[in-house]
């Protein structure tokens, strides 16, 4: 008895965490989409500096990474595709794997490093600083404050981001195909071009913005509920990144699951 | 329960506590707590640590929910209403915090003028003139292009008096002001406490266990302990009351030590005793 009744509590939980999740998001929309409109304007100094730190600053690492998560695709690709004879596929493989699965979800695991534990690190000291109350009792809503801005430049970021890490897997695949595949440059390129349609990338992009969302509310939520102490800030920062990966693989299955029953995938 | 407005006879009661208890989870910590705050008056909550005082100024500001009872602020239970009227209130009052809670990403001058930017469609130049008056005002006047990391812990309190000071509250709330500060920097801030007073007509709720600086400020005084009120009145009521634990707590006397081996294990097993 006592296990179901634990597995019970463990489920009740989970949903009333994701709940908390869907919450703080659904208030977050409403300070980005709405809240403008009823004289309270958006903070887009704010959101320009964290999609400057979100997104710009992200660009060195990011770029890296998916340069050789192509160039790696690459080489498994060719393994088997060189026992068929059929050497030219591999940039149309390496292009359809980054643009519809990989390409996001990299981009989302380093996003999720630099940003979704920094989100926590900070909201978390500042509630630890009472920097949170300070705002409440100023009447300044944190969520608009702090969390809007996020959001919104998460939103904005993750895309771009992942179209820069689309093109640089590419160029990754590119490497292998120049120097052991017979593929000049720009025949490689043009092939990546041919094999990739709209749909392919603009499955990407839409996970992409929902992951944007995922670690934005993940990361903010463990900030704004850490208890007291700089031990509790280090448990939220963990937290926020744990949460965080598990909740995007989520929601790229759940996402490429529908793209698959649409007739999209 | 009672859910009438207390009686406003003059002077105007600001703040009214009505059978307040506030339970973190099953633990109560406040057990129904009951007094009234005049207008320009200084109310002084004295405690000793973990007495609930801190929560007690934690529910007056609505930063905590109360689970019983009603906290009725310039003729609104803040414990009822939405948290659009609650954000209303809170710009007529000011909270300095203990640690002071400046922002640390913004200059002092960024952090005064946050809530005149947030709340007031006023020019900037306007907001820049007020920043510098509330900081002249708290003895800080020039320190605006500061970051608060680069200040002292008795200016950093200065700060953030001037930011609460910022959108010229009608109640000011102090947690500990001169917890941390050594004797003379702690005597500044009470005499700005004293001027801000004397030049405003301000309500003032100060929250602190330092006795001196307490008798100095307050008009009135309530003591608490264990979440109740032990008592309460004026600084002199204060000092000739005969009550066990007030003189306790004004005299520094230590609780008393678990006398004999026998008291000692009584001590020990109580709480399965009691469960048995």
């Amino acid at each position: 008895m006592e296990v179901v009744s634990q597995i019970g509590a463990g489920v009740t939980d989970s949903l009333a965490y994701l709940g908390s999740l869907a919450m703080l998001g659904g208030r977050a929309a409403y300070y980005t989409f709405i809240g403008p409109f009823q004289g309270k304007p958006l903070r887009l100094q704010s959101a320009a500096s964290q999609a400057m730190e979100v997104g710009v600053r992200a660009l060195p690492i990011l770029s890296l990474v998916t340069f050789f998560i192509g160039l790696i695709l690459a080489l498994q690709s060719a393994y088997e595709l060189s026992k068929l004879g059929a050497m030219t596929l591999v940039a149309k493989a390496v292009a359809l794997s980054m643009s519809r699965e990989l390409g996001p979800l990299i981009t989302a695991i380093v996003v999720i490093g630099r940003s979704g534990s920094a989100f926590a690190a900070e909201i978390g000291t500042m509630k630890v600083t009472e920097e949170i109350d300070a705002l409440e009792v100023m009447a300044i809503s944190p969520v608009h404050f702090l969390v809007a801005p996020k959001f919104l430049a998460m939103m904005v970021m993750l895309p771009c981001l992942t179209i820069w890490a689309n093109t640089m897997g590419i160029l990754g695949g590119a490497l292998f195909g120049v120097v052991q595949a017979d593929f000049t440059f720009g025949r490689y390129i043009q092939a990546s071009i041919e094999s990739l349609y709209l749909r392919d990338i603009l499955s990407g992009l839409i996970k992409s913005v929902m992951f944007g969302i995922t670690i934005t509310a993940v990361g903010c939520l463990e900030g704004l509920s850490t208890g007291g102490g700089a031990e509790q800030v280090g448990r939220s920062t963990t937290r926020a990144v744990v949460i965080s990966i598990l909740l995007v693989v989520a929601v790229d299955l759940v996402f490429t699951g529908i793209f698959f029953f649409l007739g999209n995938g | 329960m009672d859910r009438e407005h207390p009686n406003l006879s003059e002077p105007k009661t600001v703040i009214s506590l009505r059978d307040l208890r506030v339970s973190y989870g099953e633990r109560e910590i406040l057990h129904g707590i009951h007094f009234d705050v005049k207008a320009g008056e200084t109310l002084v909550i004295l405690g000793g640590s973990g007495s609930g005082k801190s929560t007690l100024l934690r529910t007056l500001v609505g930063l905590e929910k109360p689970s019983w009872g009603q906290i009725w602020i310039n003729g609104q239970d803040i414990a009822a209403i939405s948290n659009k009227e609650l954000y209303e209130i809170r710009k007529k009052t000011g909270m300095s915090f203990q640690g002071g809670a400046l922002f640390g990403s913004m200059t002092v001058g960024e952090n005064v003028a946050l809530p005149l930017r947030e709340h007031t469609k006023l020019e900037d130049s306007t907001i820049e003139i007020m920043l510098r008056l509330k900081l002249e005002q708290v003895g800080l006047a020039g320190f605006e292009y500061h970051m608060p990391s680069q200040l002292s812990g008795g200016m950093k309190k200065r700060a953030a008096v001037a930011r609460a000071l910022a959108m010229d509250p009608e109640i000011l709330f102090f947690d500990e002001p001169s917890a941390g500060l050594d004797p003379i920097i702690a005597a500044g801030i009470d005499h700005l406490i004293l001027e801000l007073k004397k030049a405003f007509h301000m309500t003032i709720i100060v929250v602190t266990h330092e006795l001196a600086s307490a008798f100095l400020i307050a008009d009135r005084m309530v003591l608490i302990d264990k979440g109740n009120i032990v008592a309460i009145g004026t600084t002199e009521e204060m000092r000739s009351s005969t009550q066990p634990r007030v003189r306790q707590f004004l005299d520094r006397i230590p609780e008393p030590d678990v006398e004999g081996e026998l008291d000692y294990l009584q001590t020990l097993t109580e709480r399965y005793r009691r469960r048995a």
